[in-house]
């Protein structure tokens, strides 16, 4: 008879903790993956489609599922590898030079002389940084540009330029303190 | 009257250290006036926050205190002339900064006559608190103690209990508010009174170092003199002589006893603190009208004539060193030695911020003698105004670790240099700190506009998505109601109307490629124009022709429902296709419907009169066709010879990508897809024509 009470006993306290699992599992549901999140945080959000993917979070996504691999982000650079490969796991390999070269900053730069204002170049910029209407005059908002050069190519007469940001007196940062070595002649 | 207390027993800061003073050889002096320059040369940027925007144009005449460049936002402030004179340049120009970069400047060609502006004292005590705030900004008003940050924004306050002016001069070699509180003590004090008024503070505390007794006795007297009641609230405190005892948090707790804590504001805790400098230019704003356009400058070391000049802001360095004599220095500092940096060159304008150059000689800056290794001796964190663990901050600054750096307040750090200086292994202690905050601050602005790009990559997606899905919701309503009131559809005359167009259009091609082939003999310029014209007109042509087929098919895959007339159909049973075809296919539907709808309506007789007014027209608009044809291939030939080659050839092979462009989208998609392309190649082709036109016409 105990035993069978046993049974009993456990049985019923299985299906309670598995209703409370089960409620768990629905109330407190993960809606979005935070590698994701986590990867896409990382990622320089240039938004430049270089890597194969039509954008930095598509990429991150895909890194997340496997599907990718860490090295296909030349805005990244190496410093963004090495904090993938950090952030997953894995071995730090060199930029998949099929996705194109690490570049230093830059901004696109519209020759206004040149414009004929068809719209084409705000109709490919990823974060809305070009401001124009038809037939009129089209300018980049430097500050929101993140050097993509995706409004290259459909300019139908080539007025936009990428030009690198260069250090200025505002983003120009101490160096490293290093001892100077003297040749004694 | 005024309390005074001449032997202060105060409760000291932590650390600090006591280098050579090197005071007496530009104090005993007093300020001169610099003799004017050539040019002067005004750094936009001379304030902590954003650079000012420019006001006057190259070859403009300005006056002395004329504003040259406004402020640009809350955090920031103006720049004025300094004297009367021309604006011979906008542009970068180096600049007093550490990196030796350039940045923007207006240079000045002065003209010798300092020609004023007119001159209004402003009534600051019937303006309300805003516009005192405003007024300075205007003026230009800055900290002078070498932080340059704006005066406005520190009198954004009403809370204040004591009001602490700074007048210690901790630095060596500096003497600069030395000599100003010594000759200008009675302004001081109308400029305290000022400020006073304005922040409504309680009691007023002017911190000396006791290395200027002259200084404080100076003020004293003043303060007797002063016929205002308001004065008693003002006491003179004699520090002891101890770097950083100027430093804003060390000089709360020398006189007040409180100590700010870090990430606080000391008007938090009822404090504000003003340079003696920074109250005189209040006061001269205030009382005068006179923006800053001036300040007093240390010229010492390595000179002939050690002293205090008032310059000119935007003075070149090189004439201010010239005239106090240089001996030929090793190199020159822009500030005080322990918290200043090494001039790039002299070629830079005096900007507000500088209260001194210092001139370079092997004797006094002797080489730094080679950094060896920590030993964690611990002497550093003695030193440390801040309280911070230098040792540490080192370690994780040279090892890059920010992070830990940051834990550890490296924000905190005033890099007063307390810590190299007294580091027996001679380690350039400060250098580190910087270089780990320049890294984080740029780490953060990188993130920053990651961010930023993030959150506008995903409101254009959600955007994208929101449109597709609005346009759906229109055409399904429009569908349902143009369903609702569907007509009988007169298809063979469709058919034969739809025909005669295309015929037409194909006629108007061929006749704009002949006159065009006609033209094309004269020079190259010409008829790679004409040749461009012709080409162009032969796109359109073919775009059109193409428009009307898609017309023409439309209407063929129309009647099946209309066949049945049905006013009845639901809307449920509109074919999925039909929802993605374009709204305009849909609306020139819609209109060809009524028109069919009004012919099926006329008597036979009629009918034959509309066709032969409808045919009358087309012939009438075919020819003003033809004329304006002819007339547009005319500019157009003018402009091509006028038209630079460079321009032309950008333009040519844009087209040429293009084209190749259209034959890759039309090769992949179906045919709907590249009636479009045409489409908008015609638009681009036709904005094209226009601007090549117009710039014949303004030539």
């Amino acid at each position: 008879m105990s035993f069978l009470l046993a049974i009993v006993l456990m049985a019923i306290l299985a299906l309670i903790l598995g209703a409370v699992l089960g409620f768990a599992a629905i109330k407190f549901k993960v809606d979005e993956d935070p590698l994701v999140d986590k990867i896409d945080a990382i990622l320089p959000q240039t938004q430049c489609g270089q890597c194969g993917f039509p954008g930095c979070k598509p990429y991150a996504t895909a890194i997340a599922n496997e599907e990718a691999d860490i090295n296909c982000c030349p805005p990244g650079g190496e410093d963004g590898i090495r904090k993938l490969a950090e952030l997953l796991g894995k071995e730090f390999k060199p930029l998949n030079a099929e996705n194109g070269v690490e570049k230093p900053r830059a901004v696109a730069l519209i020759d206004e002389a040149v414009c004929i204002g068809c719209t084409l170049c705000i109709q490919a910029c990823p974060v809305d940084a070009i401001v124009g209407a038809a037939k009129h005059l089209h300018t980049v908002i430097a500050a929101e540009c993140t050097g993509c050069e995706l409004c290259v190519a459909p300019c139908p007469v080539d007025c936009i330029d990428i030009v690198p940001v260069g250090t200025t007196v505002n983003n120009w940062r101490w160096r490293y303190p290093v001892i100077p070595i003297k040749v004694k002649s | 009257m005024t309390q005074t207390n001449p032997v202060m027993k105060v409760v000291t800061f932590h650390g600090g250290v006591h280098p050579p003073e090197h005071k007496t050889e530009s104090n005993r002096t007093p300020i001169r006036s610099a003799a004017l320059p050539p040019f002067l040369i005004l750094p936009l940027q001379q304030s902590i926050g954003n650079p000012a925007k420019p006001l006057v144009v190259v070859g403009e005449r300005v006056l002395k205190g004329q504003q040259l460049a406004s402020a640009d936002g809350m955090v920031s402030a103006a720049i004025h002339a300094p004297t009367s004179g021309e604006i011979i340049a906008i542009g970068e120009h180096q600049v007093p900064h550490p990196s030796g970069l350039a940045d923007l400047c207006i240079t000045l060609k002065t003209d010798g006559k300092d020609e004023w502006i007119a001159k209004t004292p402003f009534d600051w005590r019937s303006a309300g608190p805003k516009a005192v705030r405003d007024y300075l900004r205007d003026m230009g008003v800055v900290g002078l103690g070498g932080a340059v940050f704006p005066s406005h924004l520190k009198l954004n306050t009403q809370a204040i209990d004591t009001l602490v002016i700074n007048g210690a001069e901790c630095e060596p070699y500096i003497t600069c508010d030395d000599r100003m509180m010594r000759e200008r003590a009675s302004e001081i004090i109308a400029g305290i009174l000022m400020v006073q008024q304005l922040l409504n503070a309680k009691q007023i505390k002017i911190g000396i170092e006791d290395n200027k007794p002259e200084a404080a006795e100076a003020l004293r007297l003043a303060i007797t003199a002063n016929q205002s009641h308001a004065v008693a609230a003002i006491e003179v405190v004699l520090v002891p002589t101890l770097y950083p005892s100027g430093g804003a948090k060390q000089l709360i707790k020398l006189l007040c006893d409180i100590e700010v804590p870090g990430g606080v504001r000391s008007t938090d805790l009822g404090v504000q603190c003003f340079n003696v400098a920074t109250i005189h230019s209040i006061y001269c704003a205030l009382a005068h009208g006179e923006p800053v356009i001036r300040r007093v400058v240390t010229i010492t070391g390595n000179v002939e004539r050690p002293g205090n000049v008032e310059a000119l802001i935007g003075t070149p360095l090189k004439h201010l060193l010239k005239e106090a004599g240089d001996k030929g220095s090793s190199g020159y500092i822009y500030g005080g030695p322990m918290m200043g940096f090494e001039l790039p060159s002299l070629e830079v304008g005096l900007s507000k911020a500088g209260n001194c150059v210092i001139a370079k000689s092997p004797v006094d800056f002797p080489e730094k003698p080679r950094e060896m290794p920590c030993i964690r001796c611990s002497k550093c964190a003695e030193a440390c105004p801040a309280e911070l663990q230098p040792m540490d901050l080192f370690w994780f600054a040279k090892s890059k670790n920010f992070g830990k750096a940051q834990e550890r307040n490296l924000f905190d750090c005033i890099e007063c240099g307390a810590c190299a200086y007294v580091c027996p292994s001679n380690i350039r202690l400060v250098d580190y700190y910087r270089f780990a905050k320049s890294e984080i601050w740029a780490a953060e602005k990188t993130k920053h506009a990651a961010d930023l790009a993030r959150e506008r990559f995903e409101f254009r997606e959600f955007r994208a998505e929101r449109e597709k899905q609005e346009k759906a919701e229109r055409l399904a309503a429009k569908a349902a109601q143009k369903l609702a009131q569907a007509e009988v559809s007169d298809d063979p005359e469709d058919a034969i109307r739809a025909a005669k167009i295309k015929a037409a259009m194909a006629r108007t091609a061929s006749a704009s490629e002949s006159p065009a082939s006609d033209v094309g003999v004269v020079a190259t310029d010409a008829d790679q124009a004409t040749q461009l014209a012709a080409e162009k007109k032969a796109k359109i042509a073919a775009a059109m022709a193409r428009a009307a087929a898609k017309k023409v098919e439309a209407e063929a895959a129309a009647p099946v429902v209309h066949s049945e007339e049905s006013v009845v159909a639901p809307a449920q049973n509109i074919p999925v296709s039909s929802l993605d075809k374009s709204d305009r296919t849909k609306e020139i539907l819609d209109k060809r419907r009524e028109e069919r709808a009004r012919i099926a309506a006329m008597s036979p007789e009629e009918r034959s009169e509309w066709e032969a007014a409808k045919q009358a027209e087309i012939t009438e608009a075919k020819a003003a066709a033809a004329l304006r044809k002819a007339e547009s291939v005319a500019p157009l030939e003018e402009s091509a010879s006028s038209l630079d080659e460079e321009k032309a050839a950008k333009i040519r092979a844009a087209m040429a990508k293009r084209d190749a462009e259209k034959a890759r989208l039309a090769a992949m998609s179906p045919e709907e897809k590249a009636a479009l392309a045409a489409e908008r190649q015609a638009r681009i082709d036709a904005a094209m024509a226009a601007k090549a036109a117009k710039a014949a016409k303004d030539e």
